[in-house]
């Protein structure tokens, strides 16, 4: 769970704190700048190695929470979130993942969201399927996304907007009773989020959506 | 009995030696990036090998109940293909990564120029980042290729103590401990050192700032050599407390001068719903 700049002022200890606040104020400082041309490729602003620094300056427990309050102060472009995503560990990806929705991005950072839920590692899959895809991912895509949870074992609750999407959508009914009937077949134990995401589709839709 | 495997390649293993690791006490790792066997032909290759050091391959680990941290460097070896050389550009942007826990595997293949070069300049980026190094000994001209390493030490600005000279054996081991660094003893199925050399050198040296590892990797190797070398310790009459500080104690000392390990990894019971490595849940 993501904590605020106040939560974390209270859990904090002086150095972490005082650490914290230069992070911001470097990151603010960014916010502000209109940086057109980079020296090198391989360079970056100063607020994006704090970025990477986080977990061992704050603790890994807040290391999340920190990094994403960092790209929201910097209020992060299309380029550092992507440059911060594509080459950032798995918890700075994760960092990413669920800050996406708090940015001024649109729809335009998806190919990051697709490309955490071609990954195998639970913890990005996760972070993909929060509040960021559940406004901008198409139907096909979302269902995938739905199932790849179901496959991988990352509990629905993280599927942010499940029951809104789900409802009535016969096709997501469909891949979830197929996949069922697989698991079956397998002499498996079908996943008891399946049943709960299925009954979710049967409600019929409070109005026409876009899907239908 | 714990064991922190000092330096493994874990990418090139699979979740059976995962498993058997774990089974034998193997609970922390460190895997050094090093050359995959086939030659790479751009920056961007290392790039995406160094992302699966701080990304899949922790995860892997996770999963059996395994810590895992990397040590990230241009190897000796490419440092000699002027089309990988711009790694050393991009490093800085990795060391930062939480955790990378040294720079390595750097040193000596051939004794070129441009090792020459590589080697020093990864030896200041471990100084400006605060981090240890992992020095890997040649494999070809060892005892000269170690004396010119130690060369080069001395003239860095790393501090001997942050330094692990690696791959050593009976006619190396002298000078290294000699140097004030910490010594690293690869042991092998058929080369390099076996366990029984490897408790003979104990009993000589000591058990100070001495680390053993397995370096498996896609060659021939064995990733429970950690684990053999302790038995046979305790088989010698060796007091299971030096078994604890070369397989344990020591590792953590020499990469927690990095102020980044993190060896509180819950046990693999707990993540094995949601396992993908399992291929779907099982």
């Amino acid at each position: 769970m993501l904590r605020s700049r106040k939560e974390l002022d209270a859990e904090l200890d002086g150095a972490a704190r005082a650490w914290l606040d230069e992070a911001l104020a470097e990151a603010a400082h960014a916010a502000t700048e209109d940086v057109t041309a980079e020296a090198s490729p391989y360079a970056s602003p100063p607020w994006e190695l704090r970025y990477a620094a986080a977990g061992r300056h704050c603790g890994p427990a807040h290391a999340d929470s920190v990094r994403s309050l960092l790209l929201i102060e910097a209020r992060a472009p299309l380029s550092s979130v992507t440059r911060l995503y594509e080459q950032g560990t798995a918890a700075e990806r994760r960092a990413v993942l669920l800050t996406l929705h708090r940015l001024a991005l649109d729809s335009t950072a998806l190919p990051l969201v697709e490309d955490a839920l071609r990954a195998n590692d639970t913890r990005l899959v996760a972070a993909a399927v929060g509040p960021y895809a559940a406004a901008h991912l198409d139907p096909h895509a979302w269902r995938h996304a739905v199932l790849k949870c179901l496959f991988t074992g990352v509990p629905l609750t993280a599927v942010a907007r499940l029951d809104e999407r789900a409802r009535g959508d016969a096709e997501l009914a469909r891949m979830l009773s197929d996949f069922a009937a697989e698991r079956t077949a397998a002499g498996r134990d079908v996943p008891a989020d399946l049943r709960t995401a299925l009954t979710l589709t049967e409600i019929a839709p409070a109005a026409p959506t876009e899907e239908s | 009995m714990r064991i922190f495997d000092p330096h493994i390649h874990m990418t090139s293993r699979t979740t059976d030696d995962y498993q058997a690791m774990y089974d034998a006490g193997v609970r922390a790792l460190v895997e050094p990036s090093f050359w995959l066997g086939q030659p790479r032909t751009s920056p961007a290759s290392f790039f995406d090998y160094f992302d699966a050091l701080l990304g899949w391959e922790p995860f892997r680990a996770s999963q059996y109940g395994i810590a895992h941290h990397c040590t990230l460097a241009l190897n000796p070896k490419e440092a000699n293909d002027p089309r990988c050389t711009p790694v050393l550009d991009a490093l800085p942007r990795y060391l930062v990564k939480d955790s990378v826990v040294a720079v390595g595997e750097i040193g000596y293949d051939s004794m070129t120029p441009a090792e020459d070069h590589a080697l020093a300049a990864q030896l200041q980026l471990a100084a400006d980042h605060g981090l240890p190094a992992l020095v890997h000994t040649p494999h070809r001209d060892k005892l000269a290729g170690l004396h010119r390493t130690i060369d080069v030490i001395r003239e860095s600005n790393l501090p001997p103590e942050f330094v692990l000279l690696d791959h050593l054996n009976e006619t190396t081991v002298k000078a290294a401990t000699d140097s004030g660094c910490w010594a690293g003893f690869s042991i092998y199925p058929d080369t390099k050192m076996d366990e029984d050399r490897m408790v003979t050198i104990l009993r000589n040296h000591g058990t100070e700032k001495i680390l053993v590892n397995s370096a498996a990797d896609w060659g021939k190797s064995d990733p429970l050599k950690t684990r053999k070398v302790a038995d046979a310790m305790l088989k010698a009459g060796c007091p299971e407390d030096d078994v604890d500080q070369v397989l344990w104690r020591n590792p953590v000392a020499f990469y927690g001068q990095s102020g980044r390990l993190h060896l509180d990894t819950p046990a693999p019971d707990a993540l094995h719903e949601g396992n993908s490595i399992l291929r779907g849940g099982e």
